[in-house]
């Protein structure tokens, strides 16, 4: 695959929320407002790249059979000092997504993507794995919350759009976001048909 | 790529490898940051003191109060002003009844026991519902719902719905029965702490001075 192809497959093709179907979790659960979705997503395409570069390196010195354990181990470092150094040094930013970046070790993206591509390839194949698949997840997260926090909120990105009374309660819990991605893998299937 | 064979001996090293070499970078990081991260967690504290309090001149040393009865101290921050009287305590009070779990809030008592402000620490109660609690008690435009210049000493600080006078988050009246629990108990610790009941008489006594020779 070349690089292009490799990049632009994570953001369409093989969107990782709406295809691949990884990350279900931290989408279902972050998913509320659309600010919410995009420093999700940022933080994780962060993750993303660096532990599949990372991975890509040192990937050719550990036996098949343990492959797993460390690749969690490298990642789950990987986010704790991300965790930390943003605590130290980056409090006002570490305030509005401190929360979501433990979600990121337990997000099957990261980990899908290290066995299935980085451990296989090349670093900047890798890079181009981990930042396509990422602004992918960026895009469905953004796409789902700002669906979500306009029904259920009558807010986008905290611009009311209309009263925040006729908003429906339902999707801003966890019921909602099964339905609203239900309806948004649906749509997307139908047209890639096309 | 040829990946090395898994036997025991490879298998042995490389987690050995990924873990020694993890743990030594978490290590690193870890000290690396400690100190920058307690200073990060006081001035987040300090500024939020700062905005719940009347204005203050400097803070006093914070100390721990054990309620009775209750087996968590609550931290007080004492805050004075120029004469260096007593003019509010900001309270890290908590209470246990969110409807997930732990709620920790800063409660600011000014000097006769009115709630002056407070600040939700932290919280997971369910977004657009009980985490609505920070905007919700503190809108100044709805008095049946603020909690701000209140007294919770007051016989109807509770909920509409027990036979309060103060209107529950809508849906959400686990998390606002919480919240009010949480500011009680902040208020309840810091009547019965004696360094403030002499501090207050102290105000007292001062502005009767003032007035006399006014």
């Amino acid at each position: 695959m070349n690089r292009m192809q490799t990049f632009l497959n994570g953001l369409m093709k093989e969107n990782p929320i709406f295809v691949i179907m990884l990350g279900m979790c931290p989408t279902l659960g972050v998913s509320s407002n659309a600010i919410n979705g995009i420093g999700m997503g940022l933080a994780t395409t962060f993750v993303l790249v660096m532990s599949n570069l990372i991975v890509s390196l040192v990937a050719g010195y550990i036996p098949d059979k343990v492959r797993i354990p460390s690749y969690v181990v490298i990642i789950a470092t990987f986010v704790t000092v991300v965790q930390l150094t943003m605590q130290a040094w980056l409090p006002s930013l570490y305030a509005s997504l401190g929360l979501f970046i433990p979600l990121i070790v337990v997000n099957c993206i990261v980990l899908g993507r290290a066995e299935a591509f980085a451990c296989k390839n090349g670093a900047v194949l890798s890079i181009l794995d981990g930042l396509g698949m990422g602004f992918g997840f960026t895009f469905a997260l953004t796409l789902l919350g700002s669906i979500r926090e306009l029904l259920g909120t009558g807010k986008v990105f905290d611009l009311v759009i209309y009263p925040e009374q006729y908003g429906s309660l339902l999707f801003v819990l966890a019921p909602g976001a099964f339905i609203v991605l239900g309806y948004l893998i649906a749509i997307i299937n139908r047209i890639k048909k096309t | 790529m040829a990946l090395p064979a898994s036997n025991f001996k490879n298998m042995f090293l490389a987690l050995f490898a990924v873990t020694f070499v993890a743990s030594a970078i978490l290590g690193v990081v870890n000290e690396a940051t400690k100190s920058a991260i307690i200073k990060a967690d006081i001035e987040q504290q300090n500024s939020a003191i700062a905005t719940i309090l009347p204005p203050f001149s400097y803070l006093g040393s914070a100390y721990k109060v054990l309620p009775s009865g209750e087996q968590d101290s609550l931290q007080f921050f004492p805050a004075y002003g120029k004469d260096s009287m007593r003019i509010g305590t900001a309270v890290k009070s908590y209470s246990r009844k969110g409807f997930s779990g732990l709620i920790t809030v800063m409660v600011g008592l000014s000097s006769n026991g009115n709630i002056s402000g407070f600040k939700i620490l932290d919280h997971k109660e369910t977004p657009g519902l009980g985490s609505r609690m920070a905007l919700w008690f503190s809108d100044k435009s709805k008095p049946k719902q603020s909690v701000l210049g209140i007294n919770p000493e007051i016989s109807n600080f509770a909920v509409v719905k027990d036979g309060g006078s103060i209107d529950a988050i809508t849906a959400a009246t686990i998390s606002s029965r919480a919240f009010l629990e949480s500011v009680k108990r902040a208020h309840k610790a810091w009547k019965n702490d004696t360094s403030n009941q002499k501090t207050s008489t102290a105000v007292k006594t001062e502005l009767s001075i003032k007035g006399g020779t006014q």
